[in-house]
């Protein structure tokens, strides 16, 4: 397959991948879950650490100039990488849920009234279904689900009779993470604005794959978590419309987030400030920053380019395997595959995978709602990232058969 | 005279001491696991979910005379092939000694990886509840 690039040096940038795994070398297709991290991301950290540790935005002395410029810097990458317009528009979270609860429990709790409409999809992850649910019951308003096919695409002619005045906020995935489908995002969210409504986009599983220009998309809202762009857990972006950001009251309360505070009131600081109660998580933005530069320096469009050519690779050897039925058939997906085996539960071959030294995914990938669609209590799942190889994906389709040998 | 709960884990111990590679192991396990006897219907209810498994796992205890018995199902065959091995453990045995019980076999058979603290793996949330029934009988 000429279309793929040389990763040997690429597979040097990851530490973890060079191991033995219960005696085989570690094949790890759980990208989805979190991606691995490239050294230069690890040596950011325990530079912070070892050089710079210090509060930030404070302090006067040296250190504490330091880690703010280098804190900022981040912002100013995550700003340029995803093509926002300001970098004050770009809030650090803990991670994509906690960016959605955010917008939930500020944009959700001003805005919504009994009766108002939150349309979510059919193929959420349980952290774009769960925070919805508790700002409805709260505020009277109504959650309505856009339908998905038997293959994993969305109904938009449905989505299209959904849509009414009555929605105030349609809070969508970019891409599914259980079955991989890149759902049309940018004309979803020109529906939506067509009849008024805002648009939250869960990018926890784009992000790595696919180019994201906010304003290319017109996008109101863009959440996502750096641990699964090669970047730290515990940092993730909360991207809004300045407009919007400006006019949502603060989610917590404390340092950072203030200008002044006296017993009789409190002015809140400006954007993004008024959003970061609290020392953040200094070290792991600070070393996410690094993680976007490795991803750029590469351009995401080759590594999507490699993605596609495993996830076309993969898709053949699997279809090719009696009983092996592939959950997750959209014509437009990044490097995920979800199955099942006719007769075996998921949970064993993830057990058996593993003792070849194979990581996959199992279960109901946090999106039970779509496994109940297709009848199912779970599936296999296994994804891709571009330093993964045909050779990793040959073995793998071994490891499978003989655990599928084993269990039949 | 009956064997003790630490003879029949000591007979598990030599039985799997014939196997030379985790494959044979495992191939073991998921037999077991298909010769486990069917649960009665009338047990495979949402109260006797062992919470805390991928898939899913019925428990039902019973006491007769002086001793527990333990019959169990899952939709996992591996699963299956565990809670086989713990209900040949622990089944028959008074409720003092099913409670007193130290199951060491489960290390001793390079199994151990199952009684890890994570959401997949319910071997650790199935011996609690064989323990809570014998608790339960106990104060009977």
């Amino acid at each position: 397959m000429d279309s793929l690039m040389d990763i040997s040096n690429i597979r040097a940038d990851f530490p973890v991948l060079d191991q033995q795994v219960n005696g085989s070398t570690l094949i790890y297709f759980d990208n989805a879950a979190t991606t691995q991290k490239p050294k230069s991301v690890i040596e950011a950290l325990s530079h912070y650490y070892q050089k710079d540790n210090s509060n930030i935005h404070r302090g006067l002395h040296t250190l504490a100039e330091r880690a703010t410029t280098a804190y900022e810097l981040t912002r100013a990458k995550v700003r340029d990488f995803i093509h926002a317009p300001s970098s004050d528009q770009i809030i650090f979270t803990s991670g994509t849920t906690a960016g959605i609860n955010l917008v939930a429990q500020t944009f959700g709790r001003s805005t919504f009234k009994a009766g108002d409409k939150i349309l979510i999809s059919h193929l959420e992850h349980h952290s774009n279904i769960v925070p919805w649910q508790m700002i409805a019951e709260e505020t009277g308003a109504i959650i309505e689900v856009i339908p998905v096919d038997e293959t994993g695409v969305l109904d938009l002619d449905a989505f299209i009779n959904q849509l009414d005045e009555k929605v105030k906020l349609v809070a969508v995935n970019h891409v599914s993470n259980a079955i991989g489908t890149i759902n049309p995002i940018a004309k979803i969210i020109s529906l939506a604005h067509a009849k008024g409504a805002r648009v939250l986009i869960d990018g926890a599983q784009s992000v790595a794959h696919i180019d994201i220009d906010v304003q290319t998309l017109d996008m109101d809202f863009f959440v996502f978590s750096a641990h699964k762009l090669f970047g730290p857990t515990g940092v993730g972006i909360l991207y809004g419309k300045r407009e919007l950001l400006a006019s949502m009251p603060p989610y917590q309360g404390g340092g950072e987030m203030i200008k002044e505070v006296s017993f009789s009131g409190t002015t809140y600081n400006e954007l993004p400030y008024k959003f970061e109660a609290g020392t953040p998580n200094i070290a792991d933005v600070i070393a996410f920053g690094s993680a976007i530069d490795y991803v750029k320096s590469h351009g995401t469009e080759v590594l999507m380019k490699q993605e596609q050519a495993l996830l076309a690779y993969a898709t053949e050897k699997l279809n090719a395997i009696p009983g092996l039925r592939i959950i997750g058939t959209a014509p437009e997906k990044i490097a995920v595959i979800s199955f099942v085996v006719e007769g075996i539960h998921p949970q064993d071959l993830g057990v058996l995978l593993d003792k070849f030294g194979v990581a996959i995914r199992t279960g109901h990938h946090c999106a039970q709602p779509l496994m109940q669609r297709y009848g199912l209590v779970g599936t296999c799942r296994v994804s891709f990232a571009f330093y993964n190889s045909l050779e990793e994906i040959d073995r793998f389709i071994v490891a499978l058969q003989r655990s599928i040998q084993m269990l039949a | 005279m009956a064997q003790t709960i630490v003879d029949i884990q000591e007979e598990l111990i030599a039985e799997f001491d014939l196997f030379e590679d985790w494959a044979d192991k495992y191939e073991y396990l998921i037999d077991l696991g298909k010769k486990l006897p069917a649960m009665a219907e009338e047990w495979k209810t949402d109260e006797n979910v062992i919470k805390g498994c991928q898939s899913r796992v019925w428990l039902h205890g019973e006491k007769k005379g002086e001793v527990v018995n333990f019959q169990a199902d899952s939709e996992a065959v591996i699963v299956k092939g565990l809670i086989s091995m713990l209900i040949r453990v622990l089944s028959g045995h008074s409720a003092a000694e099913i409670l007193a019980a130290d199951l060491y076999f489960i290390e001793k058979i390079g199994m151990s990886q199952h009684l890890a603290q994570t959401r997949s793996n319910g071997l650790l949330a199935m011996v609690k509840q064989m323990k809570n029934y014998a608790l339960a009988f106990s104060a009977q």
